[in-house]
């Protein structure tokens, strides 16, 4: 049975399978974000008060620009051999690639963030004021509006000329909401100075909202030409 | 052999394909039998390869209708076996890990199939290197046993012979012979038509975006004085 299930599992194993190979997007992720700890602590030498106010901001920064570089890779796999036509003439659901491509993506930043937080933490000499359990729904949610959007996005500017160029000019805006969401929350967090439920609830709803409208045009940007 | 009776597998009505200014075909007409080989020939830039993706449905006619099976295209991914000018593999993955992941999109579970189609295309289902490091001979019967894995009705295949040697191609030659002798349509776009005198059923010329002749000897009727 070829349901989107079968067929998502199937992607997600197989893309699971080339990136432990080739490890193109994880050292190319891993490299950038480590880049940025780096340039942004020579860069400023915040009290532990000060860091709480912009640790948020720097490390949503480092993980949507390492993530764009694993959303570019993600696509450029399936262009090599023209493999991505194997897909369009089979009977497998478009979704189903989106979905498998999606949830790769997702794994892959998680893997990033849980591998860089540390570094965040011991940079900055974070501690956090607020419920820290909250950090991780923010994470989680604002981690998949990332990927969910910028999946999308990078398929859309697949066949252009300039798709690395294009996935951020597309990305970045569309993200704002998402962006300001894990920011705010995360700062709301580790200040304790407000509530961070309110993000989590923005986060929840631009995700269910992107999702939805991703895998109702999906299949209209895998089959176009 | 079992000898199918000649209805139209596919019926082309009018189809034009531009790509902005440029026509690549121009109002293409012909209705094609079933079970019959049929071979697509004509000088570069003359429309075989748009041809053929519009019969897989990978190039939407700007004008005109196809109907395969009294089908669309895009609605016969069942009936259809694809095979590019690129491999269409995976060039991390060996030959049976690629088949068995294409295979689950066409929802055949388990590896007896994909071993079967790669021992009929001449391979060893049990060779390990990744399909990146197979000779272009090896990596074309790969292509192949893809294009075959879901043992489609209707086989396109666009210049499946190039860069393979003379003796790989002549047995490439034979097994879609076998093929064709088992009922199926088979549809081969190539420059080394001779390969397939006393093969094909009829010989299609093409020539800029229009079929200029049809005959069943791989001689067009001025050139065979």
């Amino acid at each position: 049975m070829n349901s989107l299930w079968a067929v998502t599992v199937a992607t997600l194993v197989k893309d699971i399978r080339l990136e432990w190979r080739s490890k193109d997007a994880l050292n190319s992720m891993l490299f950038f974000s480590l880049l940025v700890v780096v340039i942004f602590v020579f860069s400023f030498d915040p009290l532990a008060e000060e860091s709480r106010h912009i640790v948020g901001g720097l490390v949503w920064i480092a993980f949507l620009f390492a993530a764009v570089v694993a959303l570019n890779q993600t696509w450029a796999r399936e262009l090599r051999n023209q493999v991505l036509d194997a897909y369009r003439v089979s009977p497998a659901p478009a979704n189903g690639l989106f979905l498998a491509k999606t949830l790769g993506n997702f794994i892959f930043v998680c893997v990033l963030e849980a591998l860089m937080t540390p570094l965040f933490v011991i940079f900055y000499n974070l501690h956090v004021l607020g419920p820290a359990w909250q950090l991780i729904p923010v994470a989680l949610l604002g981690t998949w509006a990332l990927v969910v959007n910028g999946t999308f996005f990078a398929a859309m500017s697949l066949r252009t000329r300039n798709r690395e160029i294009m996935l951020p000019l597309l990305l970045f805006p569309v993200s704002i909401p998402a962006v300001i969401g894990m920011v705010a929350g995360t700062t709301a967090i580790l200040t304790g100075e407000n509530s961070a439920h309110f993000y989590i609830v923005l986060l929840l709803t631009y995700d269910v909202v992107f999702t939805t409208a991703s895998l109702a045009l999906f299949k209209a940007i895998l089959h176009a030409e | 052999m079992t000898e199918t009776p000649a209805q139209s597998a596919i019926i082309v009505s009018g189809v034009v394909k531009q790509f902005g200014r440029f026509a690549a075909l121009r109002g293409v007409s012909a209705e094609f039998d079933a079970g019959k080989f049929h071979a697509i020939l004509g000088d570069n830039g003359a429309g075989k390869t748009t041809l053929l993706r519009a019969l897989a449905g990978l190039a939407h006619p700007t004008q005109g209708t196809i109907r395969m099976f009294g089908k669309a295209p895009q609605d016969s991914s069942r009936e259809i076996g694809y095979m590019a000018h690129p491999s269409l593999l995976y060039d991390e993955m060996s030959g049976m890990e690629n088949l068995r992941y294409f295979a689950r999109l066409y929802g055949i579970a388990g590896d007896e199939r994909c071993a079967e189609v790669i021992r009929a295309v001449g391979l060893d289902p049990q060779l390990t290197r990744p399909v990146g490091q197979y000779s272009q001979g090896m990596r074309q019967r790969m292509s192949l046993a893809r294009a075959i894995l879901h043992n489609p009705k209707l086989l396109l295949l666009d210049e499946p012979f190039s860069n393979v040697d003379v003796h790989s191609a002549r047995e490439m030659v034979i097994l879609l012979k076998h093929m064709r002798g088992s009922g199926k349509t088979i549809f081969v776009v190539t420059h080394q038509a001779l390969l397939l005198d006393g093969v094909a059923d009829e010989f299609v010329w093409m020539q800029q975006g229009r079929i200029v002749d049809r005959t069943a000897i791989p001689l067009r009727a001025g050139e065979a004085q």
